[in-house]
């Protein structure tokens, strides 16, 4: 059994759900009380990665991204290191490929939440950061659990979009659903076996998990 | 110490409903708020509060909370107010306690101990209650606790006791006339605003109708249409002259009349009472009558007298001593005794109740 590809898509899965977790909560809070009228506009960007194919997004990843590319130059400059056929490649295109599946339920966690409670604390002098630490995050865990199981499980299930950026370098772009890949077109169905059933596994328990503990926070393209 | 002023000059917008209001309101005691449903009580305490936007200007003292031609506008939570919703809005993450504590820890200096609000409202027994557990009774009684323990210079109270049982009602209410604490007070009930408060505001549809002392607001005719549809009456107050045992009466002294009421033990010699006269109990006649059931018969003089058109009452206002009562009779009534502003009448007051 090969621990290299589960070790790193269990990092990636992790990494890219922490950073969705700084970046989608700030997002989804704005979106659950904004007014403004780009906020469809806003919604639909965010749904994107939902209906577009892997490949697409990829591929707009990888022009954004390679070392020509303006963002792609700045971080060999800073770092040394290429942003595609890299780990750190990775987590940009994960992040983006996943973010629905952590701003969908904490926007509609953060919705059912209201400005009832948050009004109720601001009478009792908590500043707006104070009622969303001690009010907000509390009366939306179940949102936050939903929505990083969500995350953590699609970013273990991606394929096309790491495929496109990342190709398929051991230990650092090697994740599981690639090894599957290699594996099934060199032959060795027992190791594909092995890594498919695994996932199978994983992603039903995670599932049986989601749906255990709700049913509120469902992630949709429209 | 004089007692500061929250500066009121305000308009807002809410969908089809607007709201004025512009009024010095003195921080001291307890000012009802009283009106019909939807004329503007619970928009008037949120822009107070800050949660509701409205243009014009909203001071405390020297200090402003809303001036919007200088675009200023206070956050709430820096505003020195304590809020109770008419919903309660307690955190269902936190138990009885952790939601009174929520308050305690942020009050910056002081407001009342938790010990203190626990034991005045009875919270003993719920404090390590889930608030889902609570009725809508206790509900009220942890959401004021948690209220009164933030250091608010103001407190803006939206039917705070309307889920409580009268005997409670009736505690919480003593409770609250003990604290220093100007308030606010949003109720439907007018024995509440009686009972209450030394100010009442009267708004409908979305306007300022009265403002003053409470006896006069209760008593006035104008406001009717407004206050009548709860229970039109006066308030008057009189001394307690001693007690009959053997009746079960209190006999009072009106201005230097005589009163005799249900006995009410709680009261001593000397002591004034407020009493409260609901305009339907009293009637009037222009002499004093003979051999006549009810007890309380006391002259004075018709000062205002409103016939209410497409309806067969009259309301009259009858000046006894320095104090009003108002009676409702009927148009016909008014006419077959010649009653005339000026005219010497007697007020025959069929029941009463004690104020406190």
């Amino acid at each position: 059994m090969e621990l290299g590809p589960i070790w790193l898509t269990a990092k990636l899965a992790a990494v890219t759900t922490l950073v969705l977790l700084a970046l989608g909560t700030p997002l989804a809070w704005w979106l659950a009380h904004t007014r403004t009228r780009i906020k469809p506009a806003i919604e639909a960007l965010t749904a994107l990665p939902l209906v577009l194919p892997p490949t697409v997004l990829g591929f707009y990843l990888l022009i954004l991204l390679h070392p020509g590319s303006a963002i792609g130059s700045l971080w060999v400059q800073a770092t040394g290191d290429s942003l595609t056929f890299s780990f750190s490649g990775l987590v940009i295109a994960s992040v983006v490929y996943s973010l629905p599946f952590m701003v969908q339920p904490l926007q509609t966690a953060f919705a059912g939440v209201g400005r009832a409670p948050l009004e109720a604390a601001a009478s009792l002098r908590a500043s707006p950061l104070d009622a969303f630490v001690s009010v907000a995050i509390p009366l939306s865990a179940r949102g936050f659990l939903t929505a990083s199981v969500l995350t953590f499980a699609h970013t273990v299930g991606e394929f096309g979009v790491v495929l496109m950026v990342g190709g398929n370098i051991p230990d650092e772009t090697r994740v599981v659903s690639i090894a599957i890949y290699e594996h099934v077109e060199t032959l060795r169905y027992a190791d594909a076996h092995v890594l498919s059933a695994g996932l199978l596994a994983f992603s039903f328990v995670v599932l049986l998990v989601v749906y255990s503990f709700n049913r509120r926070f469902p992630v949709h393209a429209i | 110490m004089p007692s500061e002023t929250l500066e009121l000059d305000v308009a807002a917008k809410l969908g089809a409903f607007e709201l004025e209001a512009a009024l010095a309101l003195p921080l001291d005691g307890i000012t009802a708020v009283f009106g019909p449903s939807g004329g503007g009580k619970t928009t008037l305490l949120r822009m107070i509060a800050g949660f509701e936007k409205a243009r014009g200007r909203i001071a405390l003292g020297g200090e402003r909370w809303l001036d919007s031609s200088r675009r200023l506008h206070m956050a709430p939570h820096r505003r020195p107010i304590g809020y109770v919703f008419q919903d309660a809005r307690l955190f269902g993450h936190l138990d009885v306690r952790g939601n009174l504590l929520f308050a305690a820890r942020r009050a910056r200096n002081g407001g009342a101990t938790v010990d203190n609000v626990v034991t005045a409202l009875d919270l003993g027994s719920l404090l390590h209650r889930p608030v889902a557990d609570l009725s809508g009774g206790e509900r009220q009684r942890v959401a004021l606790a948690r209220t009164l323990l933030t250091d608010a210079k103001l407190l803006l109270l939206d039917e705070p006791m309307s889920a409580l049982d009268t005997e409670r009602k009736a505690d919480i209410l003593s409770y609250l006339e003990t604290l220093s604490v100007p308030m606010l007070y949003v109720s439907h009930a007018v024995d509440e605003v009686a009972l209450l408060a030394e100010r009442t505001l009267v708004l409908a549809d979305g306007r300022v109708r009265a403002f003053g002392a409470t006896r006069e607001i209760l008593e006035r005719l104008d406001i009717q249409s407004i206050t009548g549809r709860f229970e039109a009456g006066a308030l008057v107050r009189a001394r307690v002259v001693g007690h009959d045992p053997e009746y079960h009466l209190t006999t009072l002294d009106m201005d230097g009349q005589p009163m005799v009421m249900p006995m009410s033990a709680r009261l001593a010699p000397g002591d004034f009472a407020r009493v409260r006269v609901r305009a339907r109990d009293v009637a009037l006649a222009t002499a004093r009558p003979q051999e006549l059931s009810i007890r309380n018969v006391l002259s004075g003089t018709l000062i205002d007298l409103v016939r209410e058109e497409d309806s067969p009452f009259a309301e009259a206002l009858v000046e006894i001593g320095d104090q009003h009562l108002r009676a409702r009779i009927t148009r016909a009534s008014a006419d077959d005794l010649g009653l005339a502003v000026g005219k010497r009448v007697y007020a025959l007051v069929k029941s009463a109740t004690f104020d406190q």
